[in-house]
């Protein structure tokens, strides 16, 4: 196995993918010649050429809406938001459009957007979003968001292979900060499967992204207090698995869950209420939300840092949690 | 000063020959825009009586540009068909019976209840179904104009959009995308004057929609919407065109909605001598009598036709009628596609 970083292993899914599959494409803004605001794609214009790695006007209505008709001309296409944020500008092209073709009309619709998301970089308002709830919404669609180098490989290439829509939340905070071991070949890693991060007895944390880190160093310091947490990475959060979710639950009768995306509406909530109305009897106290806070993604610095959950946050809540 | 080229009127069976129709073409275009205009009169009857929930939303005058467009389509390009845009669906060969079961909310329907009206569309046939946010079709027709360019294919797809559908960013977002990679791709401006209540000079600045075209970096026509030939014969130009490299091109059919934005409106706003002028215009009877002056279309072929129509209407809608409602328990099945979805005939 290869060391990867996260980003290398965006990277090289997308180019198993593509060496392996002549339907996909790439088309996003400076993804070609520049290889990508973020240097995923370089390269691959050499590689592939330029009308597989396709240098798209600033037009996220048109990437995304070409990419559906593409798509059901039988391609296979990633689109690249230049960041997440950006998502906003092809909303009805996911949500009005893709997302509805299957139920009403039977066209399968297999595109993948790949949404560089989160903040933690002084990225303000417009760079650091985590919209993934918005998504997770709406029928029709599905959202994976990442958190270790392997699992950004296997589920992008899960992601491409699905026959749905799927936006592909790449944590940009992660992207050369998190190094770990990639297998080389091409595999999948099913869509709606957690990932069991760390194992515990007392407390369960269900997370996704970049805050399974922040779970992990809160986890780590309650172990000294002798307080152990289960850590279940969801991968994706639609579909997200239920199951796993439920079976720890029962395991340790209290549940907190953790993420960068504001409180109100966001994922969470989905999960906290499927938890009461499903496992109410399994639970021995209420269940916590640890999130960012209702307000835009703040830049400056301290302002920032009071947005996006820390691992004092995390440690509070599970104090909380262990001493109720 | 318009900038757009003004595209002349069809004269002589001989021209038309040129443009690659023959007689037997020509009934066939008469019957399908028969065709559309029957398929909406009962509709319409249909809804009156209570039998089409929702509501419904005719083309009434534009039969000439979605006929016209179709016949000119080749049978392996695709195309985005809005709701003013029957005629594509049954030039494209949509059988009529799954069209009324559409509008009943039925089981064969092609969207099998699911979406109503002309939210439809038959894969196979090459088209795409419709959302509501019209322009929004515009870039995804341009996707399949993509995917053709791709993958070196002669193949062209056909945007349709309304005057009203351009006053938004996708048209424009579309149309850059296009330009820049000159993509195989024609986009078709049924501009119909009235974008519901709404006036043209409320939806664009310009002399014409089609004049847009060259700042796009592609050649922009103004054709008379109700001449069922200079469209086909614009079509076609515009079709082989982008089927030889050539790049995109707009088509702007100048008509007139002739009824309400949907059958609850009565188009107040309209003037009448606006419906008046137009009338005198009917894309349909235009054809008949240009049939019988140039292509000696004689009054038994008339009669037969006409016959002919109403027997496809009766049995279709008889049809339509038997099919099921769906099943209520289906409700929340098919939102997401399996594998075997993509067995298609474009996923191979």
């Amino acid at each position: 196995m290869a060391v990867m970083t996260y980003l290398q292993a965006i990277s090289d899914g997308l180019r198993v993918e593509m060496r392996r599959d002549k339907r996909v494409y790439v088309i996003g803004e400076d993804v070609g010649v520049y290889g990508g605001a973020f240097k995923v794609t370089q390269g691959f214009q050499d590689e592939f050429g330029p009308w597989r790695v396709i240098d798209a006007p600033l037009a996220e209505t048109a990437i995304v809406g070409s990419c559906t008709g593409a798509a059901i001309m039988g391609m296979r296409p990633v689109a690249e938001m230049q960041f997440a944020d950006f998502v906003s500008c092809a909303w009805d092209h996911l949500v009005t459009v893709a997302a509805k073709q299957r139920y009403r009309a039977g066209t399968p619709v297999p595109i993948v957007v790949r949404c560089p998301s989160g903040g933690g970089f002084s990225g303000g308002p417009f760079h650091s979003q985590n919209p993934e709830s918005s998504f997770a919404h709406i029928p029709g669609l599905k959202v994976v968001c990442p958190a270790t180098p392997a699992d950004a490989k296997g589920l992008l290439i899960s992601s491409i292979e699905d026959p749905n829509p799927v936006l592909y939340m790449e944590h940009k905070h992660l992207y050369r900060r998190i190094k770990d071991e990639v297998p080389e070949e091409r595999y999948t890693i099913p869509l709606g499967e957690a990932r069991m991060h760390r194992e515990g007895n007392d407390i369960t944390l269900v997370t996704w992204g970049a805050m399974v880190y922040t779970a992990d160093e809160a986890a780590t310091q309650l172990e000294a207090d002798g307080i152990s947490v289960e850590i279940l990475d969801l991968r994706t959060v639609m579909p997200w698995d239920k199951q796993a979710v439920l079976k720890s639950v029962e395991k340790t009768s209290k549940l907190l869950v953790l993420h960068e995306d504001t409180r109100t509406g966001g994922f969470g909530a989905e999960i906290v209420a499927t938890i009461t109305e499903e496992a109410f009897e399994s639970l021995d106290a209420p269940v916590k939300r640890v999130t960012a806070p209702d307000a835009p993604v703040p830049f400056s610095p301290p302002l920032e840092k009071a947005f996006i959950p820390q691992v004092e946050d995390v440690v509070a809540g599970l104090k909380d949690l262990a001493a109720y | 000063m318009a900038i757009a080229r003004e595209a002349e009127p069809v004269g002589s069976l001989k021209e038309v020959r040129e443009a690659g129709l023959d007689r037997e073409d020509l009934l066939a275009v008469y019957r399908n825009m028969l065709l559309t205009r029957g398929v909406e009169e009962r509709g319409h009857i249909l809804y009156r009586q209570g039998k089409i929930p929702g509501s419904f939303y005719t083309g009434r005058g534009n039969e000439a540009g979605a006929v016209g467009v179709a016949t000119a389509m080749g049978p392996n390009d695709v195309g985005t068909p809005l709701h003013r845009d029957m005629g594509v669906h049954i030039t494209r060969g949509v059988e009529p019976w799954r069209i009324f079961a559409q509008y009943m909310g039925r089981a064969d329907g092609p969207t099998k209840g699911r979406d109503g009206n002309v939210h439809m569309a038959d894969d196979r046939l090459g088209l795409i179904a419709m959302v509501s946010h019209l322009p929004a079709m515009l870039p995804v027709a341009v996707g399949c104009a993509l995917a053709f360019r791709i993958r070196e294919e002669k193949r062209v797809a056909v945007g349709w959009f309304g005057e009203g559908a351009s006053a938004r960013g996708d048209c424009h977002e579309a149309m850059t995308l296009a330009g820049t990679r000159r993509l195989p791709m024609v986009f078709v401006c049924d501009n119909n004057q009235w974008a519901y209540s709404t006036p043209t000079h409320l939806e664009y600045a310009s002399e014409t929609v089609a004049d847009r075209a060259p700042a796009y970096g592609f050649e922009g026509v103004v054709v008379d919407g109700t001449d069922v030939l200079a469209v086909y014969r614009e079509a076609r130009r515009a079709i082989e065109k982008a089927r030889e490299g050539g790049g995109p091109t707009l088509i702007e059919c100048l008509t007139l909605r002739m009824e309400g934005h949907a059958v609850h409106d009565d188009a107040f706003y309209v003037p009448k001598e606006m419906f008046e002028e137009w009338a005198k215009r009917d894309p349909i009877e235009r054809f008949r009598s240009w049939l019988k002056d140039n292509a000696d279309l004689t009054d038994e072929e008339e009669d037969e036709i006409a016959l002919e129509i109403k027997k496809i209407m009766n049995d279709a809608i008889k049809r339509a009628d038997e099919s099921p409602m769906p099943d209520p328990s289906t409700v929340a099945e098919g939102v997401y596609a399996t594998p075997e979805d993509l067995d298609t005939p474009h996923h191979k």
